[in-house]
């Protein structure tokens, strides 16, 4: 069991920040993120793009801005569960949260600030309707274990780095069978990967498919076969083991949705007082949140922050009494 | 010369709404549809990463090319034909006067 002051889920810009400001005030954090790694949005959708809005910075990168909310929490020995989705929150008899993770991992915490962002990141799914009733008997978002594929037929979807890779991968002596469909007839991968693909199409290790896009699935029970649409007309059906849609992450609320929280819109609604929710406790911050007059802006999520771990102070430590202190004269102490 | 330009946005549900959009604010299809609060999610905020904005051209306007960005963001689209488009690389300028979009189907 992890133990921590304030329990950040969510490790973007503005979990990241929290940990600066609890830390002013002496309170620990630990952050847990359903990504591999911290930053969020911007290291996962956008790290090399620069962002024009941060106060002090007329220009920074979002890759180098959280670089440097790394540095700033860095004194304040942060804790981190990476790679693991909070999944449910129960409530102590001594008034704390237990939060646990898709893998089981658990964090105890008298306070939880969500700081989800967009949510989390999920494989994008495309808009078949009878999709679901093959999620796990034939069509599969992600590849956990190559060998599960050995001497199966797979079919796989998309065009950039995680359909090439895995097309090679799966095609060299792993499946027995691997045709990859695409839209169209240029892949924005790795070009690397791209002429390993195309050399092997030729020599006919991989089936590709171009200009054509997987528009139906259809088994019983389990997937056999999938439904091909072709551009500019045209229909085909390929029989198939597993069919592997790999059309990248979009971020989705997810189990976050069910914790008994005021949701509008897919956002969680907050007192503008201190960002709490309706939930004693829990707190929401940054582009989770929706109150009136919202702006999904990352400096707005600081300043979200700065105010929701006020209002935490007073929470963990009822009794004692606590001015604001300015860094400029007394610095940063770490932990 | 007027500030705006009608533009007709048919939803998901084949329902048509004809928006006044305006020519002087910097602004794309993506953001017109969440301005009428249409459904279009625009999670990236414009900046051709999550094809959650993703539209099919119905008159025929001539449009800007597709940028490399833009085409390999289509990728992560789905059921993409050769009208189909990003919302948000479409900037409202006074040459979308009478332009006719549907909105594509999204990630479930």
């Amino acid at each position: 069991m992890i133990e921590t002051d304030i329990l950040i889920i969510g490790a973007g810009p503005c979990g990241l920040f929290t940990v600066f400001e609890a830390g002013l005030l002496k309170m620990r954090c630990h952050l847990i993120d359903a990504l591999p790694q911290a930053g969020g949005q911007l290291t996962e959708i956008y790290p090399k793009k620069p962002i024009y809005d941060i106060p002090g910075f007329p220009e920074v990168l979002a890759g180098e801005l959280v670089d440097h909310l790394m540095k700033q929490a860095a004194p304040f020995k942060p804790g981190f569960t990476l790679g693991e989705r909070a999944d449910s929150i129960e409530k102590t008899d001594d008034g704390k949260f237990i939060v646990t993770g898709d893998r089981g991992t658990q964090h105890k915490a008298p306070v939880i600030a969500i700081a989800g962002g967009l949510g989390c990141f999920e494989p994008r799914k495309p808009p078949i309707a009878n999709l679901a009733a093959f999620e796990d008997k034939g069509i599969e978002y992600i590849v956990r274990d190559p060998n599960f594929y050995k001497g199966k037929r797979v079919v796989i979807s998309g065009g950039g780095d995680s359909a090439l890779d895995w097309s090679i991968f799966l095609a060299n002596g792993v499946a027995a069978g691997v045709t990859l469909v695409h839209r169209s007839k240029s892949f924005r991968g790795h070009p690397d990967s791209v002429q390993k693909v195309l050399d092997m199409a030729a020599a006919g290790k991989i089936a590709l498919v171009t200009d054509a896009e997987v528009t139906g699935v259809a088994g019983s029970g389990k997937l056999d076969r999938v439904v091909i649409s072709h551009q500019p007309e045209g229909v085909s059906e390929i029989e198939t083991d597993h069919w592997l849609p790999l059309f990248g992450l979009s971020p989705k609320l997810g189990p976050i949705a069910a914790w008994g929280l005021n949701i509008d819109k897919n956002s969680i609604e907050v007192n503008t007082f201190d960002y709490s929710t309706n939930v004693p406790g829990i707190y929401a911050i940054g582009d989770i949140n929706t109150y009136p007059g919202k702006l999904k802006l990352i400096l707005c999520g600081f300043h979200e922050a700065t105010l929701m771990v006020q209002s935490a102070f007073k929470r963990i430590y009822p009794d004692k009494n606590y001015v604001l202190k300015y860094t400029t004269v007394n610095g940063v102490t770490g932990f | 010369m007027s500030n705006s330009v009608n533009i007709t946005v048919v939803d998901r549900e084949g329902a048509e709404h004809r928006l006044e959009a305006p020519t002087d604010m910097n602004m794309n299809m993506m953001e017109l549809c969440k301005s009428y609060e249409l459904p279009v999610e625009g999670t990236c905020g414009g900046m051709a990463m999550c094809a959650s904005c993703h539209m099919y051209i119905l008159s025929d306007h001539a449009l800007p090319e597709v940028s490399a960005d833009e085409e390999a963001m289509l990728d992560q689209a789905f059921f993409v034909k050769p009208n189909s488009r990003l919302g948000c690389q479409l900037h409202i300028t006074q040459a979308l006067e009478g332009l006719k979009v549907q909105l594509a189907v999204v990630s479930a």
